[in-house]
This record gives structure tokens, C-alpha cells and sequence, in this order.
């Protein structure tokens, strides 16, 4: 009748629930740093980067602690079948989530193009208020606030950039399939070889903005376009680096020997962010960068 | 003591203006409508429901049924809703695309919502050029409480939007900075006008008179305190306040 | 020990081998991972979001007793509006009906807890940030935002500072609620007793499925609708300025994508709380158990196509304003539905009216006129009459107080003693629910007369001629604010032991796996899941 997650217990109990947790409370005290960190920031407050930055640190402690716990639990086998079907859920309704983020950038990409735009420049508005505005697609706004830029067609980087995202998939489609056939050492190879392919898209991805900024004076604040085109390409960016990040996770511990060939959720949670990371991609590539 | 508003608000009043309109009519009329419509339902439904409080309550030894389910009023209650849905639905659609129809205009004025205040400016017929802006009047110690509130506290103004009777008025819409709404009850009209973009109003009324109405869209701190008065005129008198306009603008 | 689940008493404090003793002390609080006590947290955080936000209402109605500026600048009253709706919306209302969530779903599905039990802890501690970060609003230069809960740019790009932290509230606090929601969608979709089959469950776990659902829809949109108005602000964007070929009507459609569920979101669970209480004391099953499920079930899907009816005077083509009206007018069918069937679990019951079932009863009395006037104001051609007017702000106060507020009250007497282990006073909550019932109407009723003469919202000043209405307003505010300090008496003297002990069913027609469990209720329940034939 000892009390205590120990390690040795072998058989996972019914519904694992942990015991009480510093972590929660501690990870919303570094939000609230954080928040108020970039409020301050934003607002020229002197040292308000700095109580961000600080705020940043200690959620990243904070979460490598609790995630740390996480992992302790499910390599001790605390984590019954069950337990394992809800991380999944979990994980299915968060990426859902995500997936209605993106939706709300990509519907307002649609209304931009095919209601404002249009409305903007008819004949109405061309005669009392924006003369001469034809409205094509891009375009620099109607009163000439926004100076000249050029767009980012789909040829190279961007077709490159599909590519390795493609590529990455199915190396980690590969990687799933050695884990599952216990085959460890290709399994962590072809993730190694996916968490460079997302690295290296991530890199060419700041290449594509430095160009951006630098030659084609496209930029965030380039009306309309440019604010969507960074908007969602920034937004997918900073998910790749997520989802990365979550795969160099998972690489570290397969390499200290977690996982199994039937109870790897970590390594599957991560791979579904991963395919929909690459989704998003798609319709970056299709709808931002084609059309 | 507060008497009812010409062309503004009444004393408790509690229906909407009757209007001076044919689309603030029929607003008018569809509301009646659909308080007639909706009364009888809530008569209905809670008739019922109260009855059962009053027959089937326990301390009177009423013993429950069991039945919990019955398909034929299931249906019933999804499909009659559904009829008078439909019903209410056909004459709304009707105003709707009267209230739309923003086409062959007589007149066109163009207004602009400025933080805080209006501007107009006529863009075609005898009145082409004539602009201005329109300003509250009620003076800041009416508002602060030191000087007795007059009738038309609030929604009165230096400029009025002038215009003639028995003419379709095509109002244009814009703003300068936020979002406003141009919004005068008695004429069945209310549009946003929005930075950037322009939108259109109608209404056309035979009846003489002075029409007032208030910003209705949150647009900072002097919200409050930016009404729009309109003031319909005979044809005539319409000519004779465009040959003073102009003259003004001449000098 | 080969099994670790073993049978045991629910009382037994369990120090089995797979969790601790229950901690004591302020780290039960502050580190909570069990069920109950953090859907008391939210309870009880959210009672105090609701006097906040209360608060700050009775400000509102003593600046509008008379017409004039008497108390507050313009530009502060504004404030006051603003946070009054953020505050009661996402600080009062939200959060109360996931700590309902909290508590009572693990009962009525007979798991030990929620699916995750940490993240749970954590929805709730962003709580108080978010909260922190909305009333320390006011207090820097420039003050709260005053552009009316809705955010609505380009008004909310022209704030100080106090509109990021809003921006930064609504953040957090949406990802509050996604991430509450994941717990409750998981909960009960994985965690049901054995025999728990998804149409075995009671109603106020499929109400709470279908808005957890919508949270995380349209949580995620909000969120991407305040970050556009965010770089707007700050970084140079034009997502909302026409001169860079943005919309501010864009922001609109983004924000009432999410509003419009928003509000189904808030009544949903209550419709799940009325659900439970109607047929205990009816002592009669619930009506059409199927058809309620159909019916939330339809309500969630309409709730995403109908978004611009909040937007008829903005000037949408005729097709689209046409579209609108006759979508929202959809949803009358389902919530009519629900009316129908709750008034037929009462037809033939064997009817008791403890102070649950009055504001069960007082619930779907009012609310349906909450939700009539909804149905006028869907009709195109009235809403340009009377949008942004008072008639929208009687609208949703019937909805949303006469509705989500009156079923918590219903749902917190109900549940009570089941938490406490003692009957609340009911002669007391009999005042209680007769005095709000009033009071509540004496101030909102009025709303309406106002909206249709024609009176605008979010105006700190206004016509003598509209006084009237006002002054009886303000009256009824104050009597029904100062209604609810007697729950707050009633609810503290229960839990602190006085009244008599409650049994386990507590109540005669109460039926459901949660009043199996002893009152009050031990630390942890359904260890090994009962299993239900
Ligand atoms: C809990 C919250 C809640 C709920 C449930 C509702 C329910 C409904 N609402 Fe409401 N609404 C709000 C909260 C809510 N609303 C808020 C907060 C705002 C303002 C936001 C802001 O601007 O700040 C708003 C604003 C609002 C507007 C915009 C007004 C404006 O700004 O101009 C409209 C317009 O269509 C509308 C319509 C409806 C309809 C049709 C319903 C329907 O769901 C109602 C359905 C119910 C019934 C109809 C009654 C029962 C039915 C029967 C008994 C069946 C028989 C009946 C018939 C067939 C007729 N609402
Ligand atoms: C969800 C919930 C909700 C609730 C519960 C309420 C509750 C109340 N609201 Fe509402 N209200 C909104 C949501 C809500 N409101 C929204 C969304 C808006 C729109 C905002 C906008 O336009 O942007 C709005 C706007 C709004 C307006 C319009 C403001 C304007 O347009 O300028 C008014 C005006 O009367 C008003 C009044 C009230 C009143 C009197 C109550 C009463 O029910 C409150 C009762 C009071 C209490 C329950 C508190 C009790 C406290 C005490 C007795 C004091 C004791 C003090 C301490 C112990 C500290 N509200
Ligand atoms: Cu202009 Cu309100
Ligand atoms: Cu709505």
C-alpha cells in the first residue's frame, strides 16, 4: 500500500490520474510574464523585452519539467491503452484546432481577393473615393500608402520547399514503419533525416523573407498582400519550427531507448502534427504562392 | 416636463415609429406581425405548461405517466414551426429587396462620418456641389446638468441634411476614420458607413417635417453626440434652400 | 499486487498504489489535478468575474438613471461597457459552465476524473490571468479598451494599451477554453463507464460534447480575428484599412464566426443543466431524450452559417442579407424543439417546485422570450430598426442572464447538495429566485420599449424622452444585483455545514450514476467505473 507513481509498477492502472502538480500553476504565472512582457514591449515600456524574454525562459523550463513528468509516467507504464486513446483524441481535437486557426487566415485571404478587392475598385468607389483603382490581385491598396513590391511566385523556392515537406513526410511515414517493425536504428534514421528536411524548409523559408525584405521590398506592412502573405506564411513557419521541434523531442528519446514497437503515442502525436504542418503547406503553396 | 420629440423620439414610447416611410412602414408592420405571431405561440406553449403546474403538481396526488417519447408530435413540432418560419419569411423577403434597391435615385447625397460629426455633400440635380458638415448644438452645460435640457436635447444640429419631398433620396455612404452609422428611425433607414469603402441608403417620404436620428455604431467617446436631422421639404422650398446654400458658398 | 484496480468503497480515500492521499492545504488548491476541486475553482472564480462584471453594470445603470453626463466621462463609460461584456462573457458565464463541465461530467459518466487531469489545472490557472490582465486594463494609461466587446476595428486600433491586453486576455482565455474543452470532449468520448453507450448519457453531457465541440471550432477564429487587429496595431498590417486594401468588415465576419456559436456556446450546457433538473422534478423521464440530442446537435451545425445576421446594417448584397435571415431563422426549429419537449416532461409529471425547478421553469419561461425577440431581430428588415439599439441589449439579456445565468443558478441549487452534503435553505432560495425572477424582468423588459423607440447602445447619454424606461431599468439593475449577495449568503452557509444532511439521492426523482455517490461527495469517485446496464 505505498503511495507512489514508483517506477516499477508494471501493469498500468485503470485510468491514471496524476497526483497534484506544481506544473499547471507555474506555467500560467510565465504566461502571465510573458503577456504582460510583450505588452509592455510592444508599447516602448522600457525593459518590457526583457521581462518577455525572462517570461520565455521559464515557460520553456517549466514545460521541459512537466513534459519531463509526462514522459517519466508513460515510460514507467502509468499509461494504460486507454490513457493512450485519449492522448490521441487529445491530440486529434487539438490538431482540429489548428486547422480552424489556419482556416480563419485562408478565409480571409479568399474575402481580401474576391470581395474586397473587387469592391474596393467598382465603379462607385473609382469615382468618389479611390479613382483609378483597378483592383487587381495583388495589389497596392487603393490610396497609395503602400509603396511598390514585387510577389514570390512558386518557382524555385517555394516548389523546393513543397518538395522537402513531402520528402519529410514520407521519411517519417518510413520512420513509423521501422518503429513499428522495432527496426531501431532505421527509425531513427529516417526521423534524423526529417527533422533536417523540416530544418532545412525553415531555412530556406528565412532565405525566402530576406529576399522578401531586402529585394523585392515585399513586407508585412505591404498593404493587404502583405500582410496575408506573412501572416500565413509566418504563422505555418512558426509551426514547422513547432513541429520540429516536437520531432527532435521524439528523435532524443528513441535515441535514450523509448518507445515500442505497439506504445509509441509520443512518436504519433507528433507525426500527425507533422502530415498537418505539411497540409497547411499545400494550401500555402496552392493558394499564396500560385494563385 | 419632457414632451415627445418632433420627428424624434416620444414619451414611453414602446413600439417602433410608425414611420414616414414605406420601408419604416412595413418595418413597422412586419413587427406587428411577428409580436402577433409570437405572442400567440408563448400564449400557447405556456398555457399549456402552466396548466401542468397548476393540474399535475405532486401535492395534489397527481402520480407521473411514463410515456417519454411520441413520434407524431415530435414531427408536429419540428414541421408546423417550420411552416410559420416560411411564412413570416415571405413578406420580410419583400422589404428586404425594396429596402435594397438603391437604384434610380433622384437624388444622391453623399455622407461621411467624422469622430464626431457629419458631413454631407449633394452630388447631383440643382443641389451638385452644395457641402457642409453638421455639428450637435446642445451646449455642453445642458449635457453636464447645469442648464435645463431642451426638448430635442442631443439630436439637434446646425446643418441640417435638407432635402425634398416625394423624391427617392439615394444616401451615400462613408466615414473618415471609424466605423459610424447613419440612423433616422422615422425614415426606416440605418447604414454603417465605413472607412474606405462606400454604402447606400434610401428612403423617400411625402410628409414634411424634421427627422431626427443618432449615430448607431460605437465610434469612441463622443458617440453620443452625433445626430443626424433631416429635414424634408416642399420642392420649392428645396430650390430656395439650394439658392441660399449657394449664395453662402459664393461669398 | 497484480491488478491495481480494485473494488473499493467511494469513500475510501483511496492510498492505493497508482495515486496520493488527497494533498491538504493550499497545494490541493493550487496544485489540483482532481475533478471537483478545480470545477469549484471555476465556480467560484466565476462568481466573482460575475460581481466584477456586475459591478461594473451598476455603473453603467447609475450613469443612464438620467439623461446628462452625471458620473463618468464618455470615454469611461465606454470602458465600462466593454469590460462589462468581456468580463461577463468570457470572465462569468464561460468559465461557470465548464466548471459545471468539470464537476459533474466524471459523475454522470462514472470516470475517476477528467481525461487530463494536469492540462485541466491548467485551462483553469490561465483563468485568473486572463482576468488579471482585463482589470489591470484599466488602471494603465489610456485605460481599458472602450470599443465595445466586440473589438470592432478600425475604433479598436485607435486604444492605448489597454486594448492589447484585452487582445492578450482574449488570447489566453480562448486558449483556456480550447483546451478545456479538449479535456471534456475526451473525457467523454473515451472515459464512459463500461455500458455508458454515448445515447445512455445524460443530456447535459451531450450538450457539453456538442459546445466543446464548438469551442474548439471557432475559439481558434477569435483568436486569429484579435491577432490580425494585434499586427494591425503594431505592426504595420492592413488586414482592416481599406487604404491598404484591407476591410474593416473583414474583422466582422472573422469575429461573428465566432460570436454567433459563441452564444450557443454559453446556452448550450444550460439547456444540459434545465435538462437534468425538469425531469427530477417532474419525477418523469425526459421528453425526447433522441430528439434533444438531434436538436443541440442542430443548433451547433446552423450556429456556423448564420454569423452575419449580426451584421444586416453594414450593407450586404441583398442576396446575402436574404441568406442570413432565413438561416437564422432555421434555428428556431431545434431550440423550439427543446421548449416542446421540456414543457411535455412536465405534462402529466408529478410536479414539485424546489428553487431548481423554479429557475428551471423561470429559465425556459424567459428565455423563450429571449429568444423570440432573437427570431424579430433576425427578420432583415426589422434588425435595421433596432440593431445597435437597446432592443439587441434586451435581446441578449434575456438570453444570456434569464438564460445561461438563471440555469446555473438552477444547476448550483440542484448540485449543491451533492457537493456539500447539506440542503441549502430553501425558503431562502425560494426568495432568492422570486426576487431575481422580478427584478431581472423590472430591468430588462423595459430594454425593448427603448430599443423600438429607438434608443442606440453603448450610449453614456440620451433623450429625456427615453428616461423613463431608463430610471425603471436602473432600479431593477440594483435590486437584481443586490439579489444575488442573498445566493452568495445561501450558497457560503451550505457549505459551511448548516442545514440539514443531504442523502445520496438527495432529491425523490433524481435519477443518473452521480446520485449513487454519497453527499458530500468523497475526494475521489468511480476509482473502479461502475458499470451501467
Ligand atoms: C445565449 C445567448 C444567445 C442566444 C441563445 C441567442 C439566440 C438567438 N439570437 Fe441572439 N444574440 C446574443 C446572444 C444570444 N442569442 C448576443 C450576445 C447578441 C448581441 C451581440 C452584440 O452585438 O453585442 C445577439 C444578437 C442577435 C442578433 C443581432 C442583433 C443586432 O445586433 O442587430 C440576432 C439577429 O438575428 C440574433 C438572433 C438570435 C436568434 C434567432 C436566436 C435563436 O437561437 C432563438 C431561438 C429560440 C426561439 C425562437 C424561442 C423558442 C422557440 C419556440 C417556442 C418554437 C416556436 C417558435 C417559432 C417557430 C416562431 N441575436
Ligand atoms: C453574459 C452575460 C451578461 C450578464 C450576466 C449581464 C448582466 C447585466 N447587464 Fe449586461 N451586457 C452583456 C452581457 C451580460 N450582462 C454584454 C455582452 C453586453 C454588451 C457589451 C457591449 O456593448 O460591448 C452588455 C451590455 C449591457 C448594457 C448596455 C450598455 C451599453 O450599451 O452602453 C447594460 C445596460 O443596462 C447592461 C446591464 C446589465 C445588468 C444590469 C446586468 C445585471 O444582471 C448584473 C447584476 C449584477 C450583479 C450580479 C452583481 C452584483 C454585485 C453587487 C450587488 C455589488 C456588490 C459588490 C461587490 C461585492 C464587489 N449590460
Ligand atoms: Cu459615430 Cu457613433
Ligand atoms: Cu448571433
Amino acid at each position: 500500500m505505498s503511495a507512489s507513481h514508483s517506477v516499477q509498477v508494471k501493469e498500468a492502472p485503470y485510468y491514471y490520474v496524476p497526483a497534484d502538480s506544481a506544473h499547471p500553476v507555474r506555467t500560467s504565472v510565465t504566461m502571465l510574464l510573458i503577456l504582460v512582457g510583450a505588452v509592455t514591449w510592444i508599447n516602448h515600456v522600457p525593459y518590457g523585452q526583457y521581462l518577455f524574454l525572462f517570461g520565455l525562459l521559464a515557460l520553456f523550463i517549466n514545460l521541459y519539467q512537466w513534459f519531463g513528468d509526462a514522459i517519466r509516467e508513460s515510460e514507467s507504464g502509468m499509461n494504460s491503452k486507454r490513457i493512450d486513446l485519449s492522448y490521441r483524441w487529445g491530440m486529434g481535437w487539438f490538431i482540429f484546432s489548428e486547422v480552424m486557426f489556419f482556416a480563419a487566415f485562408f478565409g480571409s485571404l479568399w474575402y481580401a481577393r474576391e470581395v474586397t478587392t473587387p469592391w474596393l475598385s467598382d465603379m462607385d468607389h473609382q469615382l468618389l473615393l479611390w479613382p483609378g483603382f483597378t483592383g487587381q490581385w495583388p495589389n497596392l491598396g487603393p490610396a497609395g500608402i503602400v509603396s511598390h513590391f514585387e510577389t514570390i511566385g512558386p518557382f524555385w523556392l517555394p516548389t523546393i520547399n513543397t518538395l522537402l515537406l513531402l520528402t519529410s513526410g514520407l521519411t517519417l511515414t518510413l520512420s513509423h514503419h521501422a518503429l513499428r517493425a522495432n527496426h531501431r536504428k532505421s527509425t531513427i534514421f529516417w526521423l534524423f533525416v526529417t527533422v533536417v528536411l523540416g530544418f532545412t524548409f525553415v531555412f530556406f523559408q528565412a532565405e525566402e523573407y530576406i529576399h522578401a525584405y531586402t529585394e523585392l521590398n515585399l513586407r508585412f506592412d505591404s498593404g493587404i498582400y502583405g500582410s496575408l502573405f506573412f501572416m500565413l506564411t509566418g504563422f505555418h513557419g512558426f509551426h514547422v519550427i513547432l513541429g520540429a521541434t516536437m520531432l527532435t523531442v521524439i528523435l532524443i528519446r528513441l535515441l535514450r531507448g523509448h518507445f515500442t514497437a505497439d506504445h509509441h503515442f509520443g512518436f504519433e502525436g507528433a507525426a500527425w502534427y507533422w502530415h498537418f504542418v505539411d497540409v497547411v503547406w499545400l494550401g500555402l503553396y496552392l493558394f499564396v504562392y500560385w494563385f | 416636463q419632457v414632451q415627445d420629440m418632433p420627428g424624434g423620439p416620444k414619451v414611453l414610447q414602446i413600439n417602433l415609429h410608425k414611420g414616414v416611410t414605406e420601408i419604416a412602414e412595413s418595418m413597422h408592420s412586419l413587427h406587428m406581425m411577428m409580436l402577433i405571431i409570437c405572442t400567440v405561440i408563448f400564449v400557447a406553449v405556456f398555457g399549456v405548461m402552466f396548466y401542468s403546474i397548476w393540474a399535475h403538481r405532486k401535492s395534489k396526488g397527481f402520480k407521473a405517466s411514463t410515456f417519454h417519447e411520441h413520434m407524431g408530435v415530435e414531427v408536429a413540432w419540428t414541421v408546423i414551426p417550420f411552416i410559420i418560419v416560411i411564412a413570416m419569411a415571405l413578406p420580410a423577403t419583400k422589404t428586404v429587396v425594396a429596402m435594397k434597391d438603391t437604384s434610380s435615385a433622384d437624388i444622391t447625397v453623399k455622407a461621411t462620418g467624422y469622430q464626431w460629426k457629419w458631413g454631407y455633400e449633394y452630388l447631383d440635380g440643382d443641389a451638385k456641389g452644395i457641402s457642409f458638415l453638421s455639428n450637435m448644438t446642445t451646449p455642453y452645460d445642458q449635457i453636464e446638468g447645469g442648464a435645463e435640457k431642451s426638448n430635442t436635447y442631443l439630436m439637434e444640429v446646425d446643418n441640417e441634411l435638407v432635402v425634398p419631398a416625394g423624391k427617392k433620396v439615394r444616401v451615400v455612404l462613408t466615414a473618415d476614420d471609424v466605423i459610424h452609422s447613419f440612423f433616422v428611425p422615422e425614415l426606416g433607414v440605418k447604414q454603417d458607413a465605413i472607412p474606405g469603402f462606400l454604402r447606400d441608403a434610401w428612403f423617400r417620404t411625402d410628409k414634411l417635417g424634421t427627422y431626427r436620428g443618432q449615430c448607431a455604431e460605437l465610434c469612441g467617446q463622443n458617440h453620443a453626440f452625433m445626430p443626424i436631422v433631416v429635414r424634408v421639404v416642399s420642392p420649392e422650398d428645396y430650390e430656395k434652400w439650394i439658392a441660399e446654400q449657394q449664395k453662402v458658398a459664393a461669398k | 499486487m497484480s491488478s491495481t484496480v480494485v473494488g473499493h468503497a467511494p469513500d475510501h480515500h483511496g492510498h492505493d498504489d497508482h495515486h496520493h492521499a488527497a494533498p491538504t492545504g493550499w497545494r490541493r488548491w493550487l496544485f489540483a489535478t482532481n475533478h471537483k476541486d478545480i470545477g469549484t475553482m471555476y465556480l467560484l472564480f466565476s462568481f466573482i468575474m460575475l460581481l466584477e462584471g456586475g459591478t461594473l453594470a451598476l455603473l453603467i445603470r447609475a450613469e443612464l438613471f438620467e439623461p446628462g453626463v452625471q458620473f463618468f466621462r464618455p470615454d469611461l463609460f465606454n470602458q465600462f461597457t466593454t469590460m462589462h461584456g468581456l468580463i461577463m462573457i468570457f470572465g462569468a458565464i464561460m468559465p461557470s459552465l465548464v466548471g459545471f463541465a468539470n464537476y459533474m461530467i466524471p459523475l454522470q459518466i462514472g470516470a475517476s476524473d477528467m481525461a487530463f487531469a494536469r492540462m485541466n489545472n491548467f485551462s483553469f490557472w490561465l483563468l485568473p490571468v486572463g482576468a488579471i490582465l482585463l482589470t489591470g486594463s484599466f488602471f494603465v494609461p489610456g485605460g481599458a479598451t472602450a470599443a465595445g466587446w466586440t473589438l470592432y476595428a478600425p475604433l479598436s486600433l485607435q486604444m492605448g494599451p489597454g486594448m492589447d491586453m484585452a487582445i492578450f486576455a482574449v488570447h489566453i482565455l480562448g486558449a483556456s477554453s480550447i483546451m478545456g474543452a479538449i479535456n471534456i470532449i475526451v473525457t467523454i468520448l473515451n472515459m464512459r463507464a463500461p455500458g455508458m453507450t454515448l445515447m445512455k448519457m445524460p443530456l447535459f453531457c451531450w450538450t457539453w460534447l456538442i459546445t466543446a465541440f464548438l469551442l474548439i471550432a471557432v475559439m481558434p477564429v477569435l483568436a486569429a480575428a484579435v491577432t490580425m487587429l494585434l499586427t494591425d496595431r503594431h505592426f504595420g498590417t492592413g488586414f482592416f484599412n481599406a487604404a491598404a486594401g484591407g476591410d474593416p468588415v473583414l474583422y466582422q465576419h472573422v469575429f461573428w464566426f465566432f460570436g454567433h456559436p459563441e452564444v450557443y456556446i454559453m446556452i448550450l450546457p444550460a439547456f444540459g443543466i434545465v435538462s437534468a433538473i425538469i425531469p427530477t422534478f417532474s419525477r418523469k423521464r425526459l421528453f425526447g431524450y433522441a430528439s434533444m440530442v438531434y436538436a443541440t446537435a442542430a443548433i451547433a451545425v446552423l450556429s456556423f452559417i448564420v454569423w452575419a445576421h449580426h451584421m444586416f446594417a453594414t450593407g450586404m448584397p441583398v442576396t446575402g442579407q436574404l441568406y442570413f435571415m432565413y438561416a437564422t431563422m432555421l434555428i428556431s426549429i431545434p431550440t423550439g424543439v427543446k421548449v416542446f419537449n421540456w414543457v411535455a416532461t412536465m405534462w402529466r409529471g408529478s410536479l414539485t417546485f424546489e428553487t431548481p425547478m423554479l429557475f428551471s421553469i423561470g429559465f425556459i419561461f424567459v428565455f423563450t422570450i429571449g429568444g423570440f425577440t432573437g427570431l424579430i431581430l433576425a427578420m432583415a428588415p426589422i434588425d435595421i430598426a433596432v440593431h445597435d439599439t437597446y432592443y439587441v441589449v434586451a435581446h441578449f439579456h434575456y438570453v444570456l442572464v434569464a438564460g445561461s445565468l438563471f440555469a446555473l443558478f438552477a444547476g448550483t441549487y440542484y448540485w449543491l447538495p451533492k457537493w456539500t452534503g447539506r440542503m441549502y435553505n430553501e425558503k431562502l432560495g425560494k426568495i432568492h429566485f422570486w426576487s431575481t425572477m422580478l427584478s431581472f424582468n423590472v430591468t430588462f423588459f423595459p430594454m425593448h420599449f427603448l430599443g423600438l423607440a429607438g434608443m442606440p447602445r453603448r450610449y453614456v447619454d440620451y433623450a429625456p424622452q427615453f428616461t423613463d424606461f431608463h430610471q425603471i431599468a436602473t432600479i431593477g439593475a440594483f435590486w437584481f444585483g443586490f439579489s444575488q449577495l442573498l445566493f452568495l449568503y445561501i450558497v457560503l452557509k451550505t457549505y459551511r455545514g448548516s442545514g440539514e444532511t443531504a442523502t445520496a439521492q438527495v432529491w425523490e426523482g433524481a435519477e443518473g450514476l452521480e446520485w449513487t455517490l454519497p453527499s458530500p461527495l468523497p475526494f475521489h469517485t468511480f476509482e473502479t467505473p461502475p458499470v451501467v446496464k
